[in-house]
């Protein structure tokens, strides 16, 4: 009989370098704010683009996580996301325009409402526009990705038309409730209202979906289904459902997304969605696909990059999220922080 | 010999035979055919979007890959033509410099793309092509200095592509320097279109439908999955880039909106499928009833839109600005019913 062979379990710390880079994905926005105050140097207009950048960066996560999610339970990639997004401005600004008189007046708690009914009822639009999508365009093509890319990109197409039939062919602008107009100065720096407000509801849509997939049981199903989908269907949970009620969700979100954009450029097209889609994809990916924490950093990562480079050198906005996407999948291929699939 | 010339890929159905005769004559003798300036245009367009959308069947139908960057090859090959023509004066060296030119450009970054999102997953692929291509056309209208911006630039081919240039009457019909272009567009659409048959009828082509079936499989096998992939990417970000090349010799002018734009990406993607995809010809019968659609259909619809006026809504939905949405209804059913297309659709036909 052989000994049995020596086994020494090491109680060490992990090293610095191995936290380090648990924790980089996280420390990469403050590096990123500090890097572009480092290029941009005036304190002043740090703070305004930092802020603009986050608020950006919160209108995309709220676009994004939807996506992301549906990719991580179903592998459902939907391309025509976006449309859910202009619907749900066309919707929600079209809420606005009828409720003029409460939007006019100075008044905040009229202007919050009116606000408020607007969301409402593009999130409600969007999401029962969702779950008719999922049923009509989704859910035939399940498993086959490249079908679901060509069919999504139909839907895409049919609903951005739809959206000229019932609203006619030119843009829309639209100016912002009286309240939330203008800017407040702090330490010299103007900060736009409306932006304020904007990282307020990302950052509290934010920790309600962190609480909800964290602390609850819908939340435990969801993150198990992203991770093992046959194990949960195998312990009696019908994971469709889920599915469903997570792409109403997501479709919903979009819409209100859709409706914070709006306001933000204070003019709507139908093609707003398909433009934002880009941006969308780039968050998904870098944040890895299927990963809501992931999808937050990357928004922000977007939005600050975005508007630093933006005012540094205006002409390659876009390019420098396309090399911090390049950047980072370099890195990790996956994604920041990629789901763990069991699959 | 003629079945040599195909590759040995023959059509395989009566209908589709005669269908695709009936293509390749109208629009070998157009110019003689028809009479006046917009059809002699919409046969140059068929032929050059013939090749296009068959350059992207060798993507989506042979090896699975959803790009949407296909347009953006598209106009590198067109602002080549376009950017040698305006600096280095009219004459077929610039053309030929261009056409070159932009085509090592597409091959270089198909090839950077590729490398970087097909090692990953073959579904990165799709959004990060969207990414780029979105950020090349925002570069294009942005350096105006270079591009012209929107407006696009407008420059002079060699003057016996012109109808300036006059060479007497042939059948009928006058020839001039117009007819010559629409021939040279005319022959290379068509040598590039055999050239691409040949390729997927290659054992290249072959071991790119394995992939396309079952990628892990092949790997099994011992074929280089990331590598058939990239080339595929190449070969086709390539012959798109010569079909840009055509467009920009026959147009004399290139733009953003006709050369870079997602609604010719989703063109391109009509056609595939509607044509069919993973077979060559689907790219012919796609591109010829698009392309025929788009310059006549929507007269059409105008008509019907006029016709239906005292009704609600239905005027607007006929409206010919809408073509697009009735379109999009289309692509999705014949995504549903017809995976194989209006090709798949006429083989199964004999065979059952």
């Amino acid at each position: 009989m052989t000994a049995a062979p020596d086994h020494k379990p090491t109680f060490a710390q992990i090293s610095l370098i191995e936290q380090l880079d648990k924790a980089l994905p996280i420390l990469l926005v403050p590096i990123l704010v500090v890097l572009g105050f480092l290029a941009i140097g005036a304190p002043s207009s740090w703070l305004t683009l930092t802020v603009s950048g986050l608020a950006m960066g919160m209108m995309i996560f709220i676009m994004a996580s939807g996506l992301t999610l549906v990719f991580g339970l179903m592998d459902v990639i939907n391309f025509g996301h976006g449309a859910f997004v202009s619907v749900g401005a066309f919707v929600g600004i079209s809420v606005l325009i009828a409720l003029g008189e409460w939007t006019g007046t100075a008044s905040l708690l009229l202007n919050i409402s009116a606000v408020f009914l607007a969301v409402v009822a593009a999130m409600a639009v969007t999401g029962v526009m969702g779950w008719g999508f999922e049923r009509v365009i989704v859910k035939p093509v399940y498993g086959a990705h490249l079908k679901q890319i060509l069919v999504t990109v139909g839907g895409l197409i049919v609903v951005e038309q739809l959206i000229h039939v019932v609203w006619g062919p030119d843009e829309i602008f639209i100016s912002r409730p009286e309240t939330l107009k203008g800017a407040i100065t702090f330490a010299g720096a103007a900060v736009e209202k409306y932006r304020l407000l904007a990282v307020g509801v990302g950052l509290v849509l934010f920790l309600a979906m962190r609480m909800v997939l964290r602390r609850t049981k819908i939340g435990l199903i969801v993150r198990a289904g992203v991770e093992n989908g046959p194990m949960v269907e195998a312990l009696g949970y019908r994971l469709r459902m889920v599915f469903i009620g997570v792409f109403v969700a997501g479709s919903a979100l979009a819409g209100l997304g859709g409706v914070m954009w709006g306001l933000y450029q204070e003019v709507i097209t139908a093609g707003m969605g398909e433009k934002m889609m880009v941006l969308v994809f780039i968050v998904a990916i870098i944040g890895g696909l299927g990963s809501v924490e992931g999808a937050f950093i990357g928004a922000l990562l977007v939005g600050l990059m975005q508007n630093y480079v933006a005012f540094l050198e205006p002409k390659l906005a876009l390019v420098s999220n396309i090399a911090l996407m390049t950047a980072i999948l370099m890195w990790r291929p996956q994604g920041m922080l990629p789901v763990v699939k069991a699959k | 010999m003629i079945v040599k010339l195909l590759s040995g890929d023959q059509p395989r159905s009566k209908v589709l035979t005669t269908l695709l005769l009936l293509i390749l004559i109208c629009l070998a003798g157009a110019p003689f055919i028809f009479d006046g300036v917009r059809p002699l245009d919409t046969a140059a367009r068929i032929c050059i979007f013939i090749v296009l959308v068959a350059s992207y069947d060798l993507l989506l139908g042979y090896g699975g890959i959803v790009s949407f960057a296909h347009t953006m090859f598209f106009g590198l090959g067109a602002y080549g033509v376009a950017l040698a023509s305006t600096h280095m004066g009219r004459g077929f060296d610039a053309l030929l410099v261009g056409t070159i030119s932009g085509a090592i450009a597409a091959v270089v970054l198909a090839l950077l793309i590729g490398l970087f999102s097909l090692r990953v997953r073959a579904i990165f692929f799709a959004m990060i092509t969207l990414a780029v291509a979105s950020a090349v056309a925002v570069l294009v209208s942005q350096f105006s200095g270079i591009t012209g911006g929107e407006d696009g630039l407008t420059y002079k081919i060699p003057r016996v592509l012109t109808s300036a240039n006059r060479m007497g009457e042939f059948l009928g019909t006058r020839i001039s320097g117009k007819i010559l272009n629409y021939y040279l567009v005319f022959t290379a659409s068509l040598i590039l279109f055999l050239l691409l048959l040949r390729i997927v009828n290659s054992p290249f082509g072959r071991v790119l439908q394995a992939i396309r079936e079952n990628d892990f499989r092949a790997e099994a096998i011992g074929y280089r999955v990331v590598w058939y992939r990239t080339v595929a990417t190449c070969l086709s970000a390539a012959t798109a880039a010569v079909a840009g090349s055509l467009f920009a010799i026959w147009l004399r002018y290139v733009g953003p909106d006709t050369t870079l734009s997602f609604e010719i990406m989703l063109d391109i993607l009509l056609m595939v499928v509607i044509g069919g995809m993973g077979t060559m010809y689907g790219a012919v019968i796609g591109a010829t009833l698009f392309v025929l659609a788009q310059t006549y259909l929507q007269n059409f619809m105008g008509s019907a839109s006029e016709a239906t006026a005292a009704l609600p809504l239905i005027p607007d939905l006929l409206d010919p600005d809408r073509w697009l949405m009735w379109l999009g209804i289309l692509f999705i059913l014949s995504v549903y019913f017809f995976p194989t297309g209006i090709v798949g659709r006429l083989r199964q036909g004999r065979s059952s």
